[in-house]
């Protein structure tokens, strides 16, 4: 790290990346920038309309709903995933056959396209055809998440949590195995009790890769989509659509070019703001 | 405090190790004694079984065979936590989130010690360290050799530890600051009269902290005893070989009438009466301290010189085998033929690596 | 004791957990409509190899799972071979700039796929590789090829410069040395970007469904417009969900020795 030399002529290597990368990110950008600060009648006519559909947006009841629920729908996730991933990391075997068989199964949900974890969460929880609205029915629970929006959100955060904990918890047990042995066998010897070697072995050694699993699920939370398109639509009504499903609807289905893309905008500035918060907060302390 | 006794140990890593083939164990048949309150060294070359030996004694390991008795009382298989000890390992064990201070602390509150005591034992050590100024600090903050230095600490810390393990503690510290923790191990070891017991492949830090150096090697003791015994009377060949720089001159030779003959002359040794002709390979030993150049013994060529400081190192060949000598840096750089003798007193018959006629 | 029973079960339980959903999938694919629709049960009653047989004999249904293997494929292939080189310059060296590309990078890797939709859509069409494997696997390199740098940025960093040096000393070209000497010494974190490439490109679907129309169509396009057209023909749709396990599953059990250590050793 420390014995890079300068050498300008890294560009070259460097280049094939910036290009692809930039004609799939900046054009597309650039032209969102475009279509944010025009009006159009049709018929390919654009005229400047300066700030007008950020403040559009910024001032829409619409929008501030998507965004509410949103929040609410990333923290809750976050809030589940990460305890659950990392507890179920812990109580992992190190070693032995079963390690490989848990994590190869474990790693499933992961592989598997959106749109068909959807469609699973759909044939789980349709009513009366169901294994999942079986179970909560015959509970007596009232359960139809085509028509409740409670059991539309819980069904899709069962989802959410089915779907991505596995990440967390490969990511914390390969932090945990890398931990050297001496650390738990001078815990012992000091006569340390276990939740004394989670909280001042475990956890701190953990926190590089802990960062980075909240930055991950944080950022892929705001940004879902598909998953949630397939099995409820944002619906019933609206109590399930969050910002990329509004998003959507306005760019592909309404072609509102102009709201769609100041709301881009303002979309891709908050993750971006917010995952530089969540990283400076996290990586505050390792500095000290 | 406590006297340690190994007896009959073997062990495997195997899970289900064959009793016969000794190559399935990396400990064979070990027996040592080490009484209270003595400062024993682990010598050994990488591989020998010596952490293992550590790991057992700490808990850390349960033995395939074989008691360890700490003052006649069994703990095989106990738990570390039970045997009361402390470990040092190779790189510094700290908890990072805490400071020094809850560092050094920290065994003894786990064990419920009230805080006014906690409070006295942790300054105590902290002075015999040289912590007390940074006690405040995060641990994570210190360099390698003080974070080693709270290791030791947490073992010191305890009053009723029975025996402190040092597993080649001194591994990452900087050369410059290794004597001065060496110094200070063997100085903490002068005032607690705890059990120390420190594993390394270096001799110089065996032999100097150590009273009494148990050599190993393939998982079996080869001598123990006192530095100056190790050095002066090596029961083994490899004892010869290993301490020492540069190591014992090994050399082979034959007995004929009684009489140990190395280059066509006769040999005066100091086991010579013991050896009877046999089959087995046959050496004698003599350490390049006790070589001298003189006027008549054994023929030899000068091959090098090597400048070691405050003497030079001669390295000749006679009849076929390398036989390095000792010179004081002022005295005359041979070149040529010389002739060697060696100092009879000094001298030992090998019979197979074992010395001749000794306890093998 | 009542904690240790619990802790070893715990992976149990959850990947239990896991696996109940994709049971139900499976128990899915092999009923017939009417018995899907007619009663709940727990096992196909009558169990029917119909669904799939749809499916494998239809073109229309296996030209999906051949175009979405097509684009990621492709995908692969040029994210981690582009993100090769990028990813040594920035290990070994420092030029103007280079903080700012690397965290320029990695912030494609937060872009809403959402916001990037209609005018992708605009751009594939305007440079005519609409409705074509390449749109599909170059819109992915989007934030597959930060990834991929990213990863193997980290495990090079674990390779020391002196390796370069002593290859140049002996010799070596720099393409030569890149080749024969480094990608080798790399190849674990090779494969866990290639995995990670793979697994972001053939599970999404927003760009995938928006780049393509007929002939490129991925088989998740195909599933979620059988889903709303042709009514309920859930075993169907079960069976073709079922089947887009098998290229992960796949991919799974080749890098299953990766896992935890290319996790591990590299930064995922």
């Amino acid at each position: 790290m420390s014995s890079k030399t300068v050498n300008q002529k890294a560009w070259f290597l460097v280049a094939p990346v910036f290009i692809v990368v930039a004609f799939n990110a900046l054009v597309p950008l650039m032209t969102v920038v475009n279509f944010s600060v025009q009006e159009t009648f049709g018929d390919n006519v654009f005229t400047w309309a300066g700030i007008h559909w950020y403040q559009d947006v910024l001032h829409s009841e619409r929008f501030h709903s998507a965004l509410l629920r949103q929040l609410v729908f990333s923290a809750l996730v976050l809030a589940i995933e990460i305890p659950l991933g990392l507890a179920v990391a812990l109580t992992m075997p190190r070693k032995g056959i079963w390690v490989s068989v848990c994590l190869i199964l474990m790693a499933l949900p992961l592989l598997i396209p959106w749109n068909v974890v959807g469609s699973m969460w759909n044939i789980m929880a349709l009513p009366d055809i169901g294994l999942l609205a079986k179970i909560i029915n015959g509970l007596g629970i009232d359960y139809n998440y085509t028509r409740q929006p409670m059991a539309a959100w819980f069904t899709i955060v069962l989802m959410d949590v089915w779907h991505w904990t596995s990440l967390v918890v490969l990511l914390s047990y390969a932090g945990l195995v890398s931990i050297p042995d001496a650390y738990y066998q001078a815990a012992k010897v000091d006569g340390a009790k276990p939740w004394a070697v989670f909280r001042y072995i475990q956890l701190p050694k953990l926190k590089h890769v802990l960062t980075i699993a909240v930055l991950l699920r944080f950022m892929d939370s705001f940004m879902i989509y598909t998953e949630v398109s397939v099995l409820t639509g944002g619906g019933p009504g609206n109590s399930t659509t969050f910002l990329s499903i509004d998003l959507v609807k306005i760019a592909l289905g309404q072609f509102d070019l102009g709201p769609a893309a100041a709301m881009s905008m303002i979309y891709f500035l908050i993750i971006l703001s917010l995952s530089w918060l969540f990283y400076t907060l996290m990586m505050k302390n390792e500095e000290a | 405090m406590a006297k340690i006794s190994i007896q009959n140990l073997r062990h495997s890593y195997l899970p289900s190790p064959d009793p016969a083939r000794s190559e399935d164990y990396v400990l064979k048949k070990l027996s040592i004694d080490w009484r209270d309150g003595g400062a024993y060294a682990l010598l050994g070359p990488s591989g020998c079984g010596k952490t293992t030996l550590l790991n057992l004694i700490s808990g850390l390991l349960v033995p395939t065979e074989g008691k360890i008795l700490f003052d006649a009382r069994d703990v095989s298989r106990a738990t570390p936590e039970e045997r009361n000890i402390a470990q040092v390992f190779q790189f510094p064990v700290i908890y990072d989130t805490m400071t020094v201070y809850d560092n050094l602390a920290f065994p003894l509150r786990n064990r419920g010690v009230a805080e006014v005591e906690v409070d006295s034992r942790v300054k105590e050590i902290a002075a015999m360290l040289d912590l007390s100024s940074t006690l405040g600090n995060r641990a994570s903050g210190l360099t390698a050799d003080g974070k080693q230095k709270i290791s030791l600490g947490r073992g010191l810390v305890r009053s009723d530890v029975n025996v402190i393990m040092f597993d080649e503690p001194l591994t990452v510290i900087d050369p410059h600051l290794k004597w001065q923790l060496r110094s200070k191990l063997k100085e903490l070891h002068q005032r607690t009269k705890r059990t120390m017991i420190y594993v390394t492949h270096d001799q110089t830090e065996a032999l100097t902290f150590a009273d009494e150096v148990v050599v190993m090697n393939n998982g079996e003791v080869v001598q123990s005893g006192t530095p100056i015994e190790l050095f002066e009377k090596p029961k083994h060949t490899f004892v010869g070989h290993f301490i020492g720089s540069p190591g014992m001159n090994v050399l082979p030779c034959e007995v004929k009438n009684g009489r140990v003959a190395f280059a066509g002359q006769t040999i005066q040794a100091q086991n010579a009466k013991s050896v009877k002709p046999s089959q087995n390979r046959l050496e004698i030993g003599v350490r390049p301290e006790f070589v001298t150049i003189s006027k008549t013994g054994i023929a030899a060529e000068v091959v090098k010189v090597a400048d070691a400081g405050r003497f030079r190192i001669v390295e000749t060949m006679a009849a076929g085998s390398s036989v390095k000598l000792l010179l004081h840096e002022d005295a005359t750089v041979p070149t040529g033929q010389i002739k060697l003798t060696f100092d009879p007193d000094h001298t030992q018959v090998y019979e197979n690596g074992w010395i001749a006629g000794g306890t093998a | 004791m009542q904690m240790q029973k619990f802790t070893r079960f715990a992976p149990l339980f959850y990947v239990t957990f896991l696996m109940v959903p994709i049971y139900w999938l499976l128990n899915m694919s092999f009923k017939t409509t009417n018995e899907i629709l007619g009663g709940f049960t727990l096992y196909p009653h009558h169990f029917t190899l119909d669904n799939y047989a749809t499916i494998l004999t239809d073109s229309s249904w296996y030209s999906g799972y051949i175009n979405s293997i097509e684009y990621v494929v492709i995908n692969t292939i040029i994210s981690v071979s582009l993100a090769l080189p990028a990813a040594y310059a920035f290990s070994r060296y420092r030029f103007l700039g280079d903080k700012h590309l690397f965290f320029w990078l990695l912030s494609n890797r937060m872009a809403p796929p959402a916001v990037f939709a209609l005018p992708v859509f605009q751009l594939y069409s305007e440079v005519g590789l609409f409705d074509t494997p390449w749109a599909v696997a170059l819109s992915h390199t989007l934030f597959n090829i930060p990834l991929a740098v990213w990863i193997l940025e980290g495990f090079m960093s674990g390779v020391p410069k002196a390796l370069d040096e002593t290859a140049f000393v002996d010799g070596y070209s720099f393409p030569r040395f890149f080749f024969r000497i480094f990608i080798p010494t790399i190849a674990a974190g090779i494969g866990v970007a290639c995995f990670f490439c793979f697994m972001f490109s053939w599970v999404e679907l927003l760009l995938a469904k928006t780049l393509t129309s007929v002939a490129a169509k991925p088989i998740a396009a195909i599933m979620t417009k059988t889903a709303s057209a042709s009514g309920y023909q859930l075993g169907l749709l079960a069976a073709a969900g079922s089947l887009t396990l098998i290229p992960g599953a796949v991919v799974v059990y080749f890098v299953r020795n990766y896992i935890a250590k290319g996790f591990a050793l590299g930064r995922v």
